[in-house]
C-alpha cells in the first residue's frame, strides 16, 4: 500500500546530526497534515490516545514546553510534566534514576531538556523509551531547527541554494548548531555572523561561511535567523556591553530598509528586544517570529507521531 | 488471480451506483460526497463525474478525507503517512455519502466516521463501496450501496485497479502466497 518510506531512520530524535534528508522531508510532509488539523474547528486527532508522554525539563522553558505539551495533547496523548526545580533532583537523584522512575509509571516517550550537552544520548543508552531532545546544553535543539527550516520553506520555497544567515551568539546557541546541520542537509548555504568572540573556531568545518560584518551578512542572505545573546551561559565577558553589541550586531529597521531586498526575519525566542533585534524589526511585516511558534506545534506533532511508531502491545 | 469485474463491467457498475445515488438524493442540494484517501478517491472521482452528467449539477460538493490519524492500529502496524484531507465545506446538517473502494473489516469506515464527526454533525451518513467482502467484518458496519459482493477468505486480497494509477480499470481477486 502507501506504507512505503514512512519510517524515520532513528528511534529517538536526539539531534539533527543523525537525521538524513529523507527523514526531514518525511517530518515536513507529516507536519503539513497536522498544520491542517490545527486549522479545523476540532484541533485534535486521537492517534496517540494510548500513549503517555513525559516532558522532563531540567532547564527553564516556556515556548518549547508549551509547544510540546500542546502537540502531545492534540495527538490525544496523556501528558505528565516534570521540572527539576522542586523535585527530588535537588535531593541528589541521578538523571537515569529520575527518568527510570518516571518510566516505571508506564510512560512511553520522554521529551527532555537538560543543561548538559549530550544528556539525551547518555539517557538513550540506559532506557528503552523513545527520547525527543528539547535542547541539551549548547549542543542541539532539533525540533527548533526543524520548525525554523519548515517556516523558511513556507516563505522562500525549497531551501536548495538559498542563503541563510545565523546572527548572534553562535558559540552558546544549540539552535545555531541544529540549524546548521538541518539547513546544510536541505541544501541551503549558511553564513554565521557575530563578533569573533561568539563564533567558535573551526566552525567552517561544518560547511558554513563566517562573516563579522552584519551589513554584509544581511546583504548576502534571503533569510536571517537572529539568535539570542545567552548571557546565562557566558561565564566570562565576551563583549564589553550590551549597548555596544546592539550597536554593531543588533538588527534595526533603518539597516533593513537600506538593503534592496526583503529579507525574512526569524528569531527562535525569547527575544531580547533592543539587543540582538529592535522592536521595529521584530514586529515588522518581514518578521515571521509568530509563524515559527505556530509551526512549532505541527512539527512537534509530526515528530512525536512518527517516533511513536510500531510498539508491542500486551 | 481471478478477474471479478473487467473494464466494461466496472463501468456499468459505476453507472448503476450513480443512478442509485440519484434515486435517493435527486439534485444533491443538501448532499455531499466524501472519498476516503487514498484509494477511495479514484472511485469517488468517477462517481462524481457520472453524477454530474446524470443530474447536470456541476456543483456537487465533493471532499476527500484522510483517516490516518484516526486509525486504531497506530502501534500495531507500520506508521502510515497521511494523504491530503480536503473538505472545502461544512458537513453540518448535510447528508454525507462516504465512498471507499473495498469494504473488508469495516475498521477504515469506523475511523472515517470518527474523522468526519470532527468536521461537524451530518444529518445522515451513508456508505458506498465498490466491493463488499462479506463475512469478514470486525465491526457492525454495512454498506448502503454496493457495487459487487464477494465471499473471500482472509489470505485473499481484492484489488481495484484504475487507469489513472494502475494502467487499466478492473477488479481482481488475488491469492496471496
Amino acid at each position: 500500500m502507501w506504507a512505503i518510506d514512512n519510517m524515520l531512520s532513528v528511534k529517538h530524535l536526539l539531534g539533527i546530526k543523525e537525521l538524513n534528508a529523507a527523514d526531514i522531508a518525511l517530518i515536513f510532509k507529516t507536519a503539513d497534515n497536522f498544520k491542517q488539523v490545527l486549522q479545523r474547528p476540532i484541533k485534535k486527532v486521537p492517534s496517540l490516545r494510548d500513549t503517555t508522554v513525559a516532558n522532563v525539563f531540567f532547564e527553564n522553558s516556556t515556548r518549547t514546553r508549551l509547544s510540546f505539551e500542546l502537540a502531545e495533547k492534540r495527538l490525544g496523548a496523556d501528558v505528565v510534566n516534570f521540572s527539576a526545580s522542586g523535585s527530588s533532583v535537588s535531593k541528589g537523584e541521578t538523571l537515569v534514576d529520575t527518568v527510570k522512575n518516571i518510566l516505571a509509571m508506564k510512560v512511553d516517550m520522554v521529551v527532555m531538556r537538560h543543561s548538559a550537552s549530550g544528556a539525551p544520548w547518555f539517557l538513550a543508552n540506559h532506557i528503552d523509551a523513545s527520547i525527543v531532545n528539547a535542547g541539551d546544553g549548547t549542543n542541539e535543539h532539533p525540533t527548533q531547527a526543524l520548525l525554523d527550516a519548515y517556516s523558511m520553506q513556507e516563505q522562500v520555497g525549497s531551501l536548495k541554494g538559498k542563503h541563510v544567515t545565523l546572527i548572534g551568539d553562535i558559540m552558546h546557541s544549540r539552535v545555531a548548531l541544529s540549524n546548521i546541520y538541518c539547513l546544510t542537509k536541505l541544501g541551503a548555504k549558511v553564513t554565521v555572523a557575530g563578533p569573533p568572540t561568539l563564533i567558535p573556531k573551526h566552525i567552517e568545518s561544518l560547511g558554513v561561511r563566517v562573516e563579522y560584518n552584519l551589513r554584509k551578512a544581511l546583504e548576502w542572505c534571503d533569510v536571517a535567523n537572529i539568535l539570542r545573546i545567552q548571557l546565562e551561559r557566558q561565564n566570562k565577558p565576551l563583549f564589553s556591553t550590551l549597548r555596544e553589541y546592539a550597536l554593531y550586531y543588533g538588527v534595526n529597521k533603518t539597516m533593513l530598509d537600506s538593503i534592496a531586498k526583503d529579507i525574512v526575519i526569524m528569531h527562535p525566542g525569547p527575544i531580547n528586544r533592543g539587543v540582538e533585534v529592535n522592536s521595529d524589526v521584530a514586529d515588522s511585516k518581514q518578521s515571521i517570529i509568530l509563524e515559527q511558534v505556530e509551526n512549532g506545534v505541527a512539527i512537534r506533532m509530526a515528530v512525536i507521531y512518527l517516533l511513536s511508531g510500531k510498539r508491542e502491545i500486551e | 488471480m481471478k478477474i471479478l469485474l473487467n473494464s466494461k463491467q466496472l463501468d456499468l457498475t459505476l453507472l448503476r451506483l450513480a443512478h442509485q445515488l440519484v434515486e435517493n438524493h435527486i439534485d444533491f442540494k443538501n448532499s455531499v460526497i466524501i472519498g476516503i484517501q487514498p484509494r477511495g478517491v479514484f472511485l469517488s472521482d468517477r462517481i462524481v463525474d457520472k453524477l454530474t452528467s446524470i443530474t447536470g449539477n456541476e456543483k456537487i460538493k465533493y471532499g476527500k478525507l484522510d483517516i490516518t490519524f484516526y486509525r486504531d492500529d497506530v502501534h500495531s502496524t507500520e506508521i502510515h503517512v497521511p494523504s491530503v484531507t480536503d473538505i472545502p465545506f461544512s458537513v453540518q446538517g448535510k447528508r454525507v455519502i462516504l465512498i471507499d473502494d473495498v469494504l473488508h473489516t469495516g475498521r477504515t469506515i469506523r475511523s472515517a466516521m470518527d474523522a468526519l464527526l470532527d468536521f461537524g454533525r451530518p444529518e445522515k451518513v451513508e456508505l458506498l463501496v465498490l466491493v463488499d467482502r462479506r463475512f469478514s467484518r470486525e465491526v457492525p458496519i454495512h454498506p448502503d450501496y454496493t457495487g459487487y459482493t464477494v465471499d473471500t477468505i482472509l489470505t485473499q486480497r481484492v484489488k481495484v485497479r484504475w487507469t489513472e494509477n494502475d494502467k487499466k480499470d478492473e477488479v481482481v481477486l488475488l491469492d496471496k502466497v
